[in-house]
């Protein structure tokens, strides 16, 4: 049955505060990484095989091992809950429910590259959470777990809280390192990467919340243990937060060995589509990659079965794949408008470009507007090509993957739901009372079944 | 660049130089200059940190060096990027670079009002430039364009939110030149804009600057503005003892008139140095306030720059060809490219244009035509 790793004791009462948490064995990494050195933590990790769990999936261990360390320059660990992506809130449930796990990793995580005083750049809208973490890192302190000589082996850290003031570009490295300055959430140009010259010019590592978190069971049960949970390069526990037109929305930890259908179907995940609807589309992971028909979403192109990992997601490159991403599973049944899906996701994009560089601040804006035109039944044959050619000329482009993320949801869309963009420009008035429906991705299962 | 640092070779557009470690694509290529040299409006040599935001200087790396031959997966800034040994590059040779450095002007134009007649930077303009060199005749935008709220930045600095294409240079003057900045970006994405907040005058000694580091007509001389267009004044190189900067200026003549002050400018349009070495910033007295000749000691004509429109026919190190037709053909003259008479009907030679009465009509050619 399913391995979990991180959620295990999710439902146990109190575990939000530090009784629980250490009663049912928390901090024993703790215990265990200060007796090692920082280069066997680190060791462990790339041995783990664990990839950054914040959607580009860069092997932790790899990150970890390319920061500098020049003599007498501090060194930061700085983690990543700018957790922003539509779809995507895993973060947020960990940091809700389960602060101790996340502060344990950051502590071993600390220990292993040296930082003394670690950062966690939370996003504004979770207004409620630094409370949470504060009253956790207040209770670890407490207990020795932080502050000077932890343990009595000589190792110092602080762990402070910074919240963001609400803005999607402050989840890429460099805007987030940028606002934790102080200063405007602009993505810098790299090189230099943050692992050289991050937080205040000294070496950096920026990691995902879940990243950070699955630290703690890797160092628990060793490395090589941990590597053996999972499929292939996709290592480990990995969350899910699934959501849209299914039974039981929520937060899954999945070992990456189950399929997609599965895990959209079964009743220990999300528990089907409600009402007896057909599934037509996903977004595996977040609402910046691809969106995915029915039927290349249960199937690959080449006929085999898809699983809910980083390989097999991204089977197919863009053409007929997808990508893992941060996990935000949104599922859309048959009722769902396609092009109002992507209305809405860029929409979402030019609200949040940063306006540093002229093809995502000028492209995200043109898009939405062609999109709303298509949508409101004003749309031309041409919009549709225009809007091709114009997320071609942001994609790779810009500094940051923001403008990519802006790009591929509109491109995976017109490739392959472009029947339904032309139906849209083709029966204006009709479009506005009804919605599309299924076409030839109907649902791969009665395809299956037929 | 410290003495001694090992040179790099890099080729650009199969043209190959050598310049030290640590210099960027861009001015590698600037030292090949030419077409071969990117365009760039947010770069600024003389001022740190800028570039990168444009994307109009993107080339392609399509062999990342000696010891790593790789090519770079996408296109680079290359105000950004810095060479290695044996990095081969290609700008106006790529195809993939042409498209995007299209694409990116269609960007830029997308907002930008396009009121060039009424605009005091025409003719001076890094944008109409680029346009012209890199742009598509026509845009396929058909939505209205973006607007601003008016700022007032005082006496001396007229803000056109809606020209500006937001390439932070005058963000990084003020930041580097001058005691406090006090305007900066505000809001984000299509709707960012520089302002200051809330509503403060550039009251600084150096803030002039911002005007002729902007590569479009966003901040212009309220001192010049609409007196006169820039292709008819006439550049003057002139000096004052001025206790603030170099004083060593660019007055814009017409007759016995000086219309506007300038610093000096190189053939990029950025800032030359003074004859001291050091960047030639101007104060704002020198700029704003000395509109007498008798202010000046004047040096003599400018040599301008390639980005004006008075340059026309006196670019800067023009050769004329050594090598002429008779030379290269062995004395032989130089055959007709294309017999007109064998493509245009117009002119068949065997119909006598004297003889027709009156006017030659087209229906004097149709015997032609039909034929």
């Amino acid at each position: 049955m399913a391995v979990k790793l991180l959620l295990e004791n999710a439902h146990v009462e109190g575990i939000r505060y530090y009784e629980a948490y250490r009663r049912t064995g928390g901090y024993r990494s703790v215990e265990k990484a200060l007796k090692m050195t920082p280069e066997a933590i680190v060791e462990e990790v790339k041995k783990s095989g664990l990839r950054g769990r914040g959607g580009a999936g860069f092997p932790a261990g790899m990150k970890w091992s390319f920061i500098a360390k020049p003599e007498g320059v501090p060194r930061h660990l700085v983690c990543n809950a700018d957790e922003s992506e539509p779809g995507t809130f895993k973060d947020r449930y960990l940091m809700e429910f389960l602060p101790h796990l996340l502060i344990e990793g950051l502590i071993v995580s600390s220990f292993a590259l040296g930082s003394n005083a670690t950062y966690i750049y939370i996003r504004g809208e979770y207004a409620w959470i630094p409370d949470i973490l504060e009253h956790a890192i207040d209770e670890a302190k407490a207990n020795g777990w932080l502050g000077k000589n932890i343990l009595g082996t000589g190792f110092d850290c602080e762990i402070y809280v910074q919240r963001g003031a609400g803005a999607y570009i402050c989840g890429e490295e460099t805007a987030l390192i940028e606002s934790l300055e102080g200063k405007r959430g602009n993505p810098r140009i790299k090189p230099p990467f943050p692992a050289v010259k991050g937080v205040w010019d000294r070496p950096t590592v920026v990691n995902n919340v879940e990243t950070l978190a699955a630290v703690v069971p890797i160092i628990n049960m060793g490395g090589d243990e941990y590597a053996k949970i999972g499929v292939g390069r996709s290592t480990g526990t990995k969350l899910i937060s699934a959501c849209g037109n299914i039974n039981k929305p929520g937060v899954y930890e999945i070992d990456m060995t189950i399929s997609v259908e599965e895990f959209i179907y079964s009743d220990e995940y999300c528990g089907g589509i409600p009402n007896g609807k057909k599934l037509k589309a996903c977004i595996p992971g977040g609402s910046s990659v691809p969106i995915l028909p029915a039927n290349l979403l249960l199937k690959t192109a080449k006929g085999e079965t898809r699983y809910m990992n980083y390989e097999s997601l991204s089977d197919g490159g863009f053409a007929t794949g997808s990508m893992m991403g941060s996990g935000g599973f949104i599922v859309l049944d048959e009722d769902q408008c396609v092009v109002r899906n992507t209305l809405t996701l860029a929409r979402f994009y030019r609200h949040e470009s940063c306006g540093q560089c002229s093809p995502c601040r000028e492209g995200t804006g043109w898009m939405e507007k062609i999109l709303k035109n298509i949508e409101y039944g004003k749309g031309k044959m041409s919009d549709i090509d225009l809007l091709w050619d114009i997320q071609r000329k942001i994609e790779g482009n810009t500094i940051c993957p923001l403008g990519d993320a802006a790009a591929w949801p509109v491109a995976a869309a017109i490739r392959h739901f472009r029947d339904e963009f032309e139906w849209h420009v083709l029966n204006p008035e009709e479009s506005q009372r009804r919605n599309y429906g299924l076409a030839h991705y109907a649902d791969a299962r009665e395809i299956v079944a037929a | 660049m410290a003495e001694g640092a090992p040179l790099f070779k890099v080729t650009i557009d199969n043209i190959t130089v050598e310049v030290p470690a640590g210099t960027t694509i861009l001015n590698a290529a600037r030292k090949i200059g030419g077409d071969v040299a990117p365009p760039a409006m947010c770069y600024y040599s003389k001022l740190q940190g800028s570039g990168g935001k444009c994307r109009t200087c993107l080339v392609e790396v399509s062999k990342g060096s000696e010891k790593d031959p790789r090519p770079m997966p996408k296109l680079v800034a290359s105000c950004r990027t810095t060479v290695m040994d044996g990095m081969e590059v290609k700008n106006i040779t790529s195809p993939k670079v042409l498209d995007a450095r299209a694409g990116v002007v269609e960007f830029l134009l997308l907002n930008h009002p396009l009121d060039c007649p009424i605009c005091d930077q025409a003719g001076e303009c890094h944008l109409q430039d680029l346009s012209y060199e890199h742009g598509k005749a026509g845009t396929r935008y058909e939505f209205q364009r973006r607007t601003f709220h008016k700022h007032d930045l005082g006496e001396y600095i007229q803000l056109h939110m809606t020209r500006c294409i937001l390439c932070y240079r005058c963000v990084f003057t003020a930041d580097q030149l001058t005691a406090k900045r006090e305007h900066g970006v505000l809001d984000r994405g299509d709707h960012a804009q520089i302002a200051t907040f809330i509503e403060k005058n550039l009251q600084n000694d150096f803030i002039g600057n911002v005007i002729d580091v902007c590569p479009v007509g966003a901040l212009t001389d309220k001192t010049f503005r609409f007196k006169n267009r820039v292709w008819f004044t006439k550049p003057v190189d002139a000096h004052r003892d001025c206790p603030k900067c170099s004083g060593e200026v660019q007055l814009w003549m017409r007759g016995d008139e000086v219309f506007r002050i300038t610093a000096r400018k190189d053939e990029w349009g950025e800032i030359k140095d003074t004859t001291q070495g050091k960047p030639g910033w101007i104060c704002n007295e020198c700029r704003f306030e000395k509109k007498q000749v008798s202010d000046w000691v004047i040096e003599g004509p400018s040599k301008v720059n390639r980005q004006s429109v008075i340059s026309a026919n006196h670019y800067v190190g023009v050769q004329k060809p050594g090598e002429t037709f008779e030379n290269v053909m062995d004395g032989r003259q130089p055959r007709l490219f294309m017999d007109i008479h064998s493509v245009s009907e117009v002119n068949k030679p065997e119909i006598q244009l004297s003889l027709i009465e009156g006017p030659a009509h087209s229906d004097d050619f149709e015997v032609n035509n039909k034929d």
